[in-house]
């Protein structure tokens, strides 16, 4: 990543996230929110997936967009971001585009991309759009309440994965999505947390830069306060607790190069993480699991960062 | 506008005529997906970019519901802009339909229109069509390769000025793979036809407005009925617009056709190119041997003209509605039907009408059944729908 803010005090003043929005309180994805309008900056267009973030912002007539803003549908985001940039691309050839260089940002949830946008999302990658899509993961489908999606990990409680006497949570592991997009050769994608502002801010800035060579991709961590049960002053300890556990390691791909970033850097020696368990045990989804089933979601964790060791070998 | 000195004459099909109306118009973004028997405009106008005859981004989308939310974007960003589609992409793309005419985009959207599955038929009838035609959307349904290629052009007009998304649908293969001589207007008339008007609200962000936002119960009735008045708007601006087309380019088509309808007994009221050539030879047939018969075409569908349905058939003592398209289980399986049905019934208009099924996954029909219509008619209308050509 590039670094274009050193400290807290480079970071941009400008509020362009109005406040009223009717997001929960402590809601990770409203972080995010504040912290992507104001890193992209007043000329961009903002295209939203259908999802929390939707419809806590935009309740007719009121808005917390200062951008110009575009809902479609759950499953298009990309492919209404697609035709906004072909848009101005035309346009600003035609000499119809008076707004000089706008970006395309897309903001979707986990559901918007895991799942049902997926198609969408890789034909955006494939035809290579200049455009920035930011997926806000708070691992489940938490604007219809709160069910499993392909980013629930694995023995969540979710109101479709409900813990039981014959099934304990969710049966199926998280679904790798950085992986997948990763695969279409995206100049740059990354994964950051609301709980490391520099980190998150200077990637957004990053990737909102490349947009220039094609799609970039950023998975952004955000906690959810109802969904994931734990007191709503708690969305950025267990935002840092995820990062520091090794459970959402902070990296970059840059042009084909895999790079784990501060602090995640150190995490490939598995002592230097703090045990699984401290994030687990502060969230109501995990509070069923047995010392077994969290030894098997270690297991796995390990091996996931022994993939992506090798990764950074590459 | 004056009409036109200069004539330009090309043998093409209707998908042809659809692409060269695209490039007149100065479309800015096509997003499309191949669909039979679509794919033909795509190709076009693939040929028309690559060339650097159009001066368009092209957006190879990987489906059809992304080919319609590509153009949704790039439209709410202020582009000029077209899709075209058949069957089972206007399925896929049918949720995106209503957000199209809800967000008051003027989108223009070809449909060569085909059979819907299952079984697969990649054949012509207007079953597809007809599954969108309740979704705030302005329909025409041409019925010759010059009246597609004039109403494409129409279609941005009243698309901009309604602020409504626009089919034009014609028959599948019938006219969509068939060649007819087509007169080509000036390109450059055709865009003094069509001038840049700044539309109030786009996403741009020297004048940042939210678009698709939540409406509570408090709103959401506001947004529909305010679609409601717009394609009864849309009525009249289409015939202005085919008034003001007729002025600069020499042709019109009315937003209905009546073809022998001044002294008619008995009408066939139809829609699409197949159907109306056939019901029109069946009426010269029937003047032949006797009978005062005549046909109605229905050139724009939706909004529905009833006003000028009503008063063509006014004068007829029996009439006979044909549908190609089949909707199941309603009191009649005809869709023109039940709206010619209810424009007589709303009026006080009691005259006895049957509604015809033909043409189902284009099934052949011959003007001497064509003709048996008008016997049947004059012999006495049946109450029950007929569904003509099937082996039962």
């Amino acid at each position: 990543m590039k670094v274009y803010y050193k400290t807290l005090r480079d970071l941009p003043r400008e509020e362009l996230f109005a406040p009223g929005h009717r997001m929960c309180a402590g809601c990770g994805a409203a972080i995010a929110m504040r912290w992507i309008t104001k890193v992209v900056g007043p000329n961009a267009v903002i295209a939203n997936a259908t999802g929390c973030v939707e419809v806590t912002t935009t309740p007719y007539p009121e808005t917390a967009w200062m951008h110009p803003y575009i809902h479609v549908a759950f499953e298009n985001s990309a492919a209404v971001a697609s035709g906004v940039e072909a848009a101005i691309k035309t346009l600003r050839r035609k000499g119809l585009w008076d707004a000089g260089d706008t970006k395309v940002v897309v903001i979707a949830g986990d559901g918007g991309t895991y799942d049902i946008g997926l198609q969408s999302l890789s034909g955006m990658l494939e035809r290579r759009h200049g455009v920035l899509y930011i997926l806000y993961d708070n691992e489940a489908y938490m604007n219809t309440g709160i069910q499993r999606s392909g980013s629930t990990p694995k023995y969540a409680w979710t109101t479709t994965t409900p813990v039981g006497a014959a099934v304990r949570g969710k049966i199926q592991w998280k679904k790798d999505i950085m992986g997948i997009v990763m695969a279409h050769r995206v100049p740059y994608a990354a994964t950051a947390s609301i709980s490391h502002i520099l980190d998150m801010t200077n990637k957004i800035k990053t990737a909102l830069e490349y947009t220039t060579e094609g799609p970039t991709f950023l998975h952004i961590f955000a906690p959810c306060v109802p969904g994931w049960r734990y007191p709503e002053n708690k969305t950025v300890e267990v935002a840092r607790l995820a990062v520091e556990t090794g459970y959402f390691p902070l990296y970059e791909w840059d042009h084909g190069k895999l790079r784990l970033n501060p602090p995640s850097n150190s995490h490939i020696d598995k002592t230097k993480r703090k045990p699984l368990k401290e994030f687990l045990k502060l969230q109501g989804r995990f509070a069923h699991l047995t010392e077994e089933e969290i030894a098997e979601l270690e297991k796995e964790l390990d091996a996931y960062w022994q993939y992506l060791a090798k990764l950074q070998t590459l | 506008m004056q009409i036109q000195k200069t004539r330009k004459i090309e043998a093409l099909t209707s998908n042809y005529a659809v692409a060269y109306a695209v490039k007149a118009a100065d479309v800015d973004v096509i997003a499309v997906y191949p669909i039979t028997p679509q794919t033909t405009i795509v190709e076009k106008l693939s040929e028309f970019v690559a060339n650097g005859e159009l001066n368009a981004e092209l957006i190879h989308v990987e489906s059809e519901h992304s080919a319609l939310s590509a153009v949704v974007g790039a439209s709410a960003a202020g582009a000029r802009v077209f899709t075209a589609t058949s069957s089972q992409g206007l399925e896929l793309a049918h949720e995106v339909l209503h957000i199209a005419s809800g967000m008051r985009l003027p989108i223009v959207m070809a449909v060569p229109t085909r059979a819907v599955s299952a079984p697969i038929s990649i054949h012509n009838d207007y079953g597809d069509v007809m599954n969108a035609r309740d979704v705030g959307w302005v329909i025409y349904i041409a019925a010759s390769a010059q009246e597609v290629y004039d109403t494409v052009i129409q279609a941005y007009r009243l698309a901009e000025r309604a602020l409504l998304p626009v089919i034009v649908a014609y028959d599948g293969f019938l006219m969509s793979h068939t060649v007819e001589p087509v007169e080509l207007n000036d390109e450059e008339e055709v865009r003094k036809f069509l001038p840049r008007t700044p539309r109030p609200y786009t996403l741009n962000p020297r004048r940042p407005v939210t678009m698709g936002p939540l409406a509570s119960p408090d709103w959401y009735y506001e947004f529909k009925y305010q679609q409601v008045l717009a394609l009864q708007e849309a009525y009249k601006i289409a015939k202005d617009v085919d008034a003001e087309y007729s002025r600069a380019f020499g042709r019109g088509y009315g937003v209905v056709e009546a073809y022998r309808m001044e002294d008619a007994d008995y009408a066939i009221v139809t829609y699409g190119g197949a159907a109306y050539g056939n019901a029109k030879a069946a009426a010269d047939l029937a003047r032949e041997r006797g009978i005062a018969a005549g046909v109605v075409r229905i050139r724009l569908y939706r909004p529905f003209p009833t006003a000028d349905v009503l008063k063509a058939i006014s004068g007829v003592k029996a009439l006979a509605v044909l549908d190609r398209a089949i909707m199941f289980g309603g009191p009649a399986e005809g869709p023109l039907y039940r709206d010619v049905a209810t424009a007589m019934y709303m009026s006080g208009l009691d005259k006895p009408a049957v509604n015809v099924i033909h043409g189902i996954g284009q099934r052949t029909m011959y003007v001497e059944d064509l003709y048996k219509i008008y016997t049947m008619l004059r012999e006495g209308p049946r109450k029950e729908v007929v569904f003509m050509g099937v082996r039962i």
